[in-house]
């Protein structure tokens, strides 16, 4: 098994360092203002998952997330980053080992693409040949590997292109941690999915911790390993994407991730989870394993078949699903492996 | 703003130029007839007459750029921080720069004497309100979403401002000091009456004597070195702002 070993030390070189974070009875009060902004948040988030913080404007995720590098001061309790409490770091330190990205991306308009994602590194010390090593291998890693990106500027790339570069940026030194807000949310429905996919494709590269705050349920389920609800500073519910639309925990989060939460829970699971019927051979429209249940039930209806064979990735048969075996699965006791 | 003396504005009846002898070439010549510009005249006595003015010329104008822009960016930097600071400083410039130029000069007179360091003052003061102003707007123009990054990436508040709210406030800067200087090369001429010397004195000569092509000579010099000023720092914003350019297709 050389070969596997081979991609184990590939894996491992490529994988980052991380580390659980956790929040212990945090709240956050602005003088002059009654209610709390956070009040009591108690949750962890181990090492390498994707926790998303979802909920309604002013309910408290971005103040949440800017509390773990203190650009929010919080007002009680603790965040600790691999058991270390953030209030015992000082702010430059804690926050250059912290990846930020955001909405608005904020690339430096007055320097290069090398000097952006160099900016952390080069506060740091880093020599500058290993900082041109480290920007272009960033690029790649987000898909702008071209040698002359390095010597461009932010203001000749798209939207998507700049937000590619912010995460490149926020990587720059390896950090086992990333705080990421909105960071698709000013970026068209298209560009935003292949950002997400290549997002979600990279994480599983380099299994980073990350903190990540939206207000769109669609991305959560997509993109979060756990999803933490908000409303009015209050934690919700914490589960994953699939228990949440299984069973959310009150009528705010059933209104929430929405009437249509059955059909959402389509997106989570994939043909792969379900158990298959025998191949049955004859004119059945086909599906590979990887398809979700969303797009399997979608090819259903477009081809009006209660039946569809389900391939292998060489493209070989490997047995069929009907529709009542999908619906089936959504009963409220059924629950996706976690992903 | 003296540059554009009135040619032979003399008050009438014109008492006869005193033309100066060392013309040569006779009754007949350029000189001696006092013509609009004599440019052979001028030839030969640039090195001698308007060389060393033009020198003093830019070096009064440096010096009052120099510590303006020193001035200007202290207040204008302290400003940005408490934003209180603006209002007064502004008045303060904007007296100052409402001051007619001759009168403040002949004021200056009176408290620091006839020599160059008065003029500077003068100089200085009209500079300020100008670089002031842009620097300021330059310093709050910077995008916030840059300032945030910085703060997110534990930039400092010095680093910050070195790195990030200096190089991107600089094009507005860069606007506020090309106007101030080709003002003060413009008023610099000025300074010749209480003595600072600079293009300013063949002017007056020129006109004590209504010799024309010697004040014109120095006009037109005044012009010229206001338009190679501000074509240098023309120059010297690309250099510095090369983002400013590229710019996506």
């Amino acid at each position: 098994m050389v070969s596997g070993e081979e991609t184990q030390v590939a894996a491992a070189r490529s994988a980052g360092s991380a580390a659980p974070i956790a929040f212990q009875h945090v709240s956050k009060r602005y003088a002059g203002r009654g209610q709390a902004a956070v009040t009591d948040l108690n949750f962890e988030v181990p090492s390498g998952e994707i926790c998303v913080l979802i909920g309604p404007s002013g309910c408290g995720k971005t103040t949440a997330l800017k509390m773990v590098n203190r650009l929010i001061t919080m007002s009680d309790g603790d965040i600790t980053i691999d058991g270390k409490s953030v209030s015992g770091i000082e702010t430059a330190q804690l926050r250059r080992g912290i990846g930020y990205v955001f909405q608005q991306i904020g690339l430096f308009p007055h320097l290069t693409v090398e000097d952006n994602i160099g900016t952390v590194p080069r506060l740091l010390g880093w020599p500058k040949a290993r900082i041109r090593e480290r920007a272009l291998e960033l690029l790649q890693l987000v898909g702008l590997g071209a040698e002359d990106n390095l010597r461009r500027y932010p203001g000749e790339f798209s939207g998507g292109q700049q937000q590619r570069i912010g995460v490149a940026r926020a990587m720059a030194v390896d950090p086992p941690l990333m705080l990421m807000d909105e960071p698709f949310g000013a970026i068209d429905p298209i560009t935003r999915d292949r950002l997400q996919d290549d997002f979600l494709r990279l994480h599983r590269e380099v299994r980073k911790t990350i903190i990540f705050v939206t207000h769109d349920i669609d991305e959560a389920i997509k993109m979060g390993d756990r999803i933490a609800i908000m409303r009015d500073g209050r934690l919700v519910q914490l589960d994953t994407p699939d228990n949440l639309l299984a069973a959310p925990a009150d009528e705010f989060v059933a209104d929430f991730v929405g009437a249509d939460r059955g059909l959402k829970r389509l997106r989570v699971w994939t043909l792969n989870d379900l158990e298959l019927d025998p191949h049955i051979a004859g004119g059945l429209p086909s599906a590979p394993a990887s398809t979700t249940l969303r797009d399997a039930l979608s090819l259903m209806l477009t081809e009006g078949e209660t039946r569809i064979t389900v391939t292998g990735q060489d493209g070989a048969p490997r047995g069929s699903i009907s529709l009542q075996a999908i619906a089936a699965m959504l009963g409220p006791e059924q629950r996706a492996p976690a992903s | 703003m003296s540059i554009f003396l009135p040619f032979g504005s003399s008050p009438s009846p014109s008492p006869s130029p005193v033309i100066p002898t060392f013309g040569g070439g006779g009754a007949q010549s350029c000189v001696a007839k006092n013509g609009q510009f004599c440019g052979s005249w001028f030839v030969d006595n640039f090195g001698a007459r308007f060389a060393p003015r033009l020198v003093e010329h830019i070096e009064l104008t440096a010096i009052a750029i120099g510590i303006g822009m020193v001035i200007a960016m202290a207040a204008a930097l302290f400003a940005h921080r408490h934003g209180w600071f603006e209002t007064p400083f502004s008045l303060f410039a904007a007296f100052l720069y409402t001051v007619p130029a001759l009168a403040f000069f002949e004021l200056m007179v009176q408290v620091t004497g006839i020599n160059r360091f008065t003029a500077e003052i003068a100089l200085v003061s009209y500079t300020l309100l100008i670089l002031f102003r842009n620097t300021l707007a330059g310093l709050r123009a910077v995008p916030p979403d840059a300032l945030e990054a910085a703060q997110a990436m534990g930039l400092t508040r010095r680093q910050t401002l070195l790195r990030v709210e200096l190089p991107l406030a600089l094009p507005p800067i860069m606007a506020g000091l090309r106007i101030a200087t080709v003002t003060t090369i413009s008023l610099a001429t000025v300074a010749a009456y209480i003595g600072a010397g600079g293009l300013g004195q063949p002017i007056f000569d020129g006109i004590q004597t209504g010799f024309k092509t010697e004040f014109l000579a120095a006009g037109v010099l005044a012009i010229v070195l206001a338009l190679a000023a501000d074509g240098l720092l023309v120059v010297a914003q690309r250099l510095l702002t090369p983002w400013a350019r590229r710019r996506r297709a």
